[in-house]
């Protein structure tokens, strides 16, 4: 039996950052929980803070699940998280600048060649390009487990765009607004600040061309887009405008939005679209959501594109193995944060390690995300293991494996009262003129008893992440 | 051979456009076998945007047509001095890695027959392997204006052996690809056919990436590599990543797509010298 | 603003009024139906499918009018892009478009409709036709008085007003029609009881009824029907009203952007020439033939306005 570390409790002990909470804990009965529970539900659905699931159907205004007990850290254990995922923005966005230019660290062999360049996600149309400020990634999203009171791991990087941070900003109003009495009790580090920092860091990666305060807006694929809300919360917070394709034409040199006075110059736009689909004369030719030429405008200076086309390269998870390397590489550190140990299944001997402790690991798919196409060995069957071998198998080079990690708990309201459940995390880590990011993150939760999947299409729920000020 | 260049694209649509937007890969490439002494492309009404060299070394070039319009005309004009160098892309200043070249597209992606043809390649021998497939898709490939059209797929041009040059040129690079060669399809002008016709259409080959040799053109359409009859304008993964003209048009009203006639005329002459 | 966002927003109030107006025109039909004819109790609500646009919709799904068959089809049907419920649907779907253009209480007004209609069309025993017709001007005026209340007085305000004065003239020039139509086979009523029977009907679909007496007092009279419908700018349906809205928007549009534009012109030239109208010329002209080029006007001038704002190609 594997033992985990509950971050509330340890030894019998109540844990310095959650004191505060346990007053607070004890004085919720049922059904005071079950009505302040309701009120968060009401309120969530009356904001229309919905969740669709990709594939799956079913109702198309879904609450995210919320737990209203707060995840803490001391400032202290935060300091060390923020110098670890500033070094690590840092590194990624020098590995993208670099494997679009020279390559050093491929020629350096600190890399493989055939990862990079035969990568799916490595884009040809923009080698060459260094984007203003020499950011490609704008918002780096980094998945953050902890297995024990000073061990910290980092899951996966998301470097193209991290969806979530629109559950972090209103997981916080909504504490605020329920138990302000907790916000005046404990001293936290507040958060609100996010879209300013957001838009600050966009204004701050205007392209050349762009004299002047630059036009900032947000692209998305469109109102059935599962993360429509939090593109659309996002534009109302910074003040931009959200626009989708078809709002966007390219004229001469510049990209222009259809407004009800005519063109607008556009200069930085925050896209929520995947490459493939940004420019039907780049990419996929069948792209109805892009902006034809949008692809040139960029490639000669006209417009910043936020994240950069190519900056996918850099969050594959077989390349994650390497970030420890580029730390090194570039910035000539040693990492801070740890990567979780990771086989990959294109190499012959971890192939044989994976094949042979299969249930005991977690395996991945390599451009895999939101928990699909994964396997889980020790929650699974048998003939699930069996199963997915087959697949690793047929095909190894697109397989990763990992420990199962012994994810923290932190106390959080069932059913039957308070148990613990497992927690990962994820701080948004702002990359612009500067590198920034604000104190916590989205703490994303697996609800269901024993799950150590927290993502919210396998029913994983959000809470408050508090950072205390020591 | 100084090669002059008159290559006109005209579209018209069956009702008025709103606005057209085209990049362009229509400026011969810089390397040791050709040198430009004069070039032009202008485009009816066009407003030109960025202009730039990709990666690839391609020099891309944007425009606009502000509509309302019906037709537009896309007009090429130049002088090519160029030289023979036996199809090796010498002198060619360009920054994507070889290995960017070796991922499969749509319209190249293998099949079983694809990866038949494959093993034809000889490892130990590079050079004569890329002949050697090169050959292999000329025969397996008669030239069939007509057969295929543009979003004919290797695969389907391979099973159906007959084609055009953008069906050799694909069926070669997905071999090759296959073989672990980095290969990528290449357009320009071909100034006359082996037979010594004038060729009348813009022109499309491979190129592989021999080890020891850098990239090397290979036309399978004419069973030769590229000589002082052809220019090289621009590259791409397959036909429709280095397509010369790559455009979109927008109908007027909120529903439908104009559709849209293409004619092009390319005239392309040897001056004396 | 983005064009699409104003577009959204115009549609948003087209779709609201366009609902209100079919809940009315139920309403009229259901009551000219109970009106001795000559022929006995005679169905007018082929009359009613024509002057409201829907005949041939209804026709080719249904055949012969008959009144349950025209409930469902100007109510619930989803097939009809006019039904009510298509309406309110499109009304919702515009406004989650631009969710963060709205204030929450439009927001609330244009989801509670939506849901409440999903219960409306859930119910097992389906509700009267006067209980659903109040219902639909009860959301309509919600939605009004929320727009009213709490949003911005910014250009999108301007383009939803100009939504709902377009599509509330053309309502009322619509419903005005379908009394030229209940009458096209007896013209010797005009000037009878039964006329005014009808044209008091008529004022009550409107909820002008009361606001019509105390304007004019005395006798109904198709004069002063027409005056009150057409030319008086008190009458908050008029065509006057609907065009000076329409104008009055367009103007600060005009302020706002410091620009004119084709739609600022057509409507200037539209409220002169309707100032310019007497009932007399009215009637010499047609009351039918009035209306219907009022009413291909109006179609007119929402292409003048999708061209001059809304589509995104404005150089």
């Amino acid at each position: 039996m594997t033992s985990y570390f509950n971050e509330m409790y340890q030894a019998g002990g109540l844990r310095a950052p959650y004191r505060g909470l346990e007053p607070w804990a004890a004085d919720m009965p049922a059904d005071k929980r079950r009505a302040k529970q309701a009120e968060a539900e009401a309120l969530f659905r009356r904001i229309g803070i919905t969740f669709a699931v990709y594939g799956e159907g079913g109702d198309p205004d879904r609450l995210i699940p919320f737990d209203m007990f707060p995840r803490v850290f001391t400032g202290g254990e935060w300091a060390k998280l923020e110098r670890g995922i500033k070094q690590r923005a840092r590194a990624l966005n020098a590995f993208l600048v670099d494997v679009y230019a020279r390559g050093e660290i491929v020629r350096a062999g600190r890399i493989p060649a055939e990862l990079v360049y035969k990568n799916a996600a490595y884009e040809k149309a923009v080698v060459g390009i260094i984007p203003p400020k020499g950011v490609y990634s704008h918002i780096v999203g980094v998945d953050i487990v902890r297995t024990g009171p000073t061990d910290f791991y980092v899951l996966e990087d998301n470097c193209r765009t991290p969806s979530g941070v629109s559950y972090m900003l209103e997981s916080r109003e909504m504490m605020m607004r329920m138990f302000p009495d907790l916000f005046r009790e404990n001293r936290i580090e507040p958060i609100d600040s996010y879209p300013d920092k957001l838009r600050r860091t966009l204004a701050s990666v205007a392209p050349p061309k762009c004299k002047g305060a630059p036009t900032v807006v947000i692209l998305t694929p469109g109102h059935f887009n599962s993360a429509y809300y939090e593109h659309s919360f996002l534009a109302d917070l910074m003040g931009v405008e959200l626009v989708e394709g078809q709002d966007l034409f390219v004229d001469g040199e510049f990209c222009y939005m259809r407004t009800t006075e005519g063109p607008k110059r556009v200069d930085v736009i925050y896209r929520r679209l995947d490459d493939e689909f940004l420019d039907p004369l780049c990419f996929n030719p069948a792209s109805m959501l892009g902006v034809a030429g949008l692809m040139d405008v960029y490639r000669s200076g006209g417009v910043a594109i936020c994240s950069a086309p190519g900056a996918g390269v850099a969050d594959d998870k077989a390349v994650y193995t390497y970030v420890p390397e580029m730390v090194r590489f570039y910035l000539g550190e040693e990492p801070i944060l740890s990567n979780v140990p990771t086989w990959k299944c294109a190499d012959q001997d971890d192939l044989n390690y994976v094949s042979e402790h299969l249930a005991d690991l977690v395996v991945k798919e390599v451009h895999g995300s939101g928990g699909y196409g994964m396997l889980v060995g020790p929650k699974s069957t048998r003939a699930e293991v069996e199963e997915f071998r087959a697949r690793i198998l047929a095909n190894p080079a697109n397989y990763i494996a990992q420990p199962t990690l012994a994810l923290s708990t932190t106390p959080t309201f069932v059913d039957e009262g308070i148990a613990p459940r497992h927690v990962d995390l994820r701080p948004y880590c702002l990359v612009g003129e500067k590198i920034e990011l604000v104190p916590g993150g989205l703490t994303r939760v697996a609800l269901r008893e024993g799950s150590l999947v927290v993502n919210s299409s396998q029913g994983g729920g959000v809470k408050d992440t508090w950072v205390l000020v020591d | 051979m100084l090669l002059s260049v008159d290559h006109v694209t005209h579209y018209t649509y069956d009702r008025p456009v709103r606005g057209v937007v085209q990049s362009h890969r229509l400026t011969p490439s810089r390397f040791d076998g050709q040198r430009v002494v004069d070039w032009g492309v202008t485009v009816t009404g066009g407003v030109m945007g960025g202009t730039f060299r990709d990666g690839a070394g391609d020099v891309v070039q944007s425009w606009t047509v502000a509509g309302p319009v019906t037709e537009i005309s896309v007009h090429v004009k130049g002088q090519v001095e160029t030289r023979d160098l036996a199809g090796v892309l010498k002198g060619h200043r360009e920054s994507v890695p070889p290995l960017a070249y070796l991922r499969h597209t749509a319209a190249t992606q293998p099949d079983p027959a694809i990866a038949d043809l494959a093993r034809l390649y000889t490892p130990n021998d590079a050079l004569g392997g890329a002949h050697a497939l090169s050959a292999a898709v000329s025969d397996a490939i008669a030239y069939a204006p007509g057969a295929t059209h543009g979003a004919t797929t290797a695969a389907q041009a391979l099973a159906l052996g007959m084609g055009v040059c953008q069906d050799h040129a694909q069926v070669l690079i997905a071999a090759a690809r296959v073989a672990g060669l980095p290969a990528r399809y290449v357009s320009g002008y071909l100034q006359a056919n082996a037979d010594g016709a004038p060729h009348e259409a813009a022109h499309a080959w491979a190129e592989l990436c021999v080890q020891g040799f850098g990239w090397i053109g290979f036309d399978p359409a004419n069973r030769c590599c590229p000589d002082a009859r052809y220019i090289r304008l621009g590259s791409g993964l397959d036909a429709t990543d280095a397509a010369p003209i790559r455009g979109i048009s927008r109908a007027a009203g909120s529903t439908g797509a104009a559709s849209e006639n293409l004619s092009v005329t390319v005239a392309i002459a040897a001056q004396e010298q | 603003m983005l064009s699409r966002t104003a577009d959204n927003l115009y549609w948003i109030a087209r779709n609201m009024e366009r609902a209100e107006t079919n809940a009315r025109l139920l309403e009229v039909g259901a009551r000219m139906s109970l009106l001795p004819t000559a022929q006995g109790f005679r169905s007018d609500w082929d009359s009613l499918l024509r002057a409201s646009g829907n005949l041939v919709g209804y026709r080719e799904k249904y055949g012969p009018p008959e009144q349950a068959h025209i409930e469902s089809y100007l109510f619930f049907d989803r097939d009809n892009p006019n039904s009510v419920a298509s309406c309110i649907t499109n009304a919702r779907e515009n406004g989650r478009i631009i969710r963060t253009a709205l204030t929450t209480q439009v927001w609330d007004a244009l989801n509670t409709a939506f849901q409440e209609l999903r219960a409306i069309e859930g119910a097992k025993t389906r509700a009267d036709l006067s209980h659903l017709t109040d219902w639909v001007m009860r959301q309509a005026a919600m939605l009004r008085g929320a727009i009213d209340a709490t949003l911005l007085r910014n250009d999108g305000y301007n383009f939803l007003n100009i939504g709902y004065y377009l599509e509330r003239g053309d309502s009322t020039a619509r419903l005005m029609d379908v009394k030229y139509y209940v009458l096209l086979p007896r013209a010797d009523f005009i000037g009878t009881g039964l006329d005014n029977d009808q044209w008091s009907m008529l004022l009550r679909a409107m909820s002008s009824n009361r606001a019509f007496h105390w304007a004019y007092g005395g006798e109904i009279t198709s004069a002063k029907i027409a005056h009150f419908l057409i030319l008086n700018p008190q009458c908050p349906r008029s065509l006057i009203t609907c065009v000076a809205g329409m104008n009055n928007h367009a103007a600060r549009l005009a302020k706002l952007y410091g620009r004119e534009t084709a739609a600022t012109h057509a409507l200037a030239a539209l409220q002169a020439e309707l100032e310019r109208q007497t009932t007399d010329q009215i009637f010499e002209e047609g009351l039918h033939e009035f209306l219907t080029r009022y009413i291909t006007q109006t179609a007119d001038l929402g292409r003048v306005i999708h061209e001059s704002y809304l589509s995104g190609d404005i150089s």
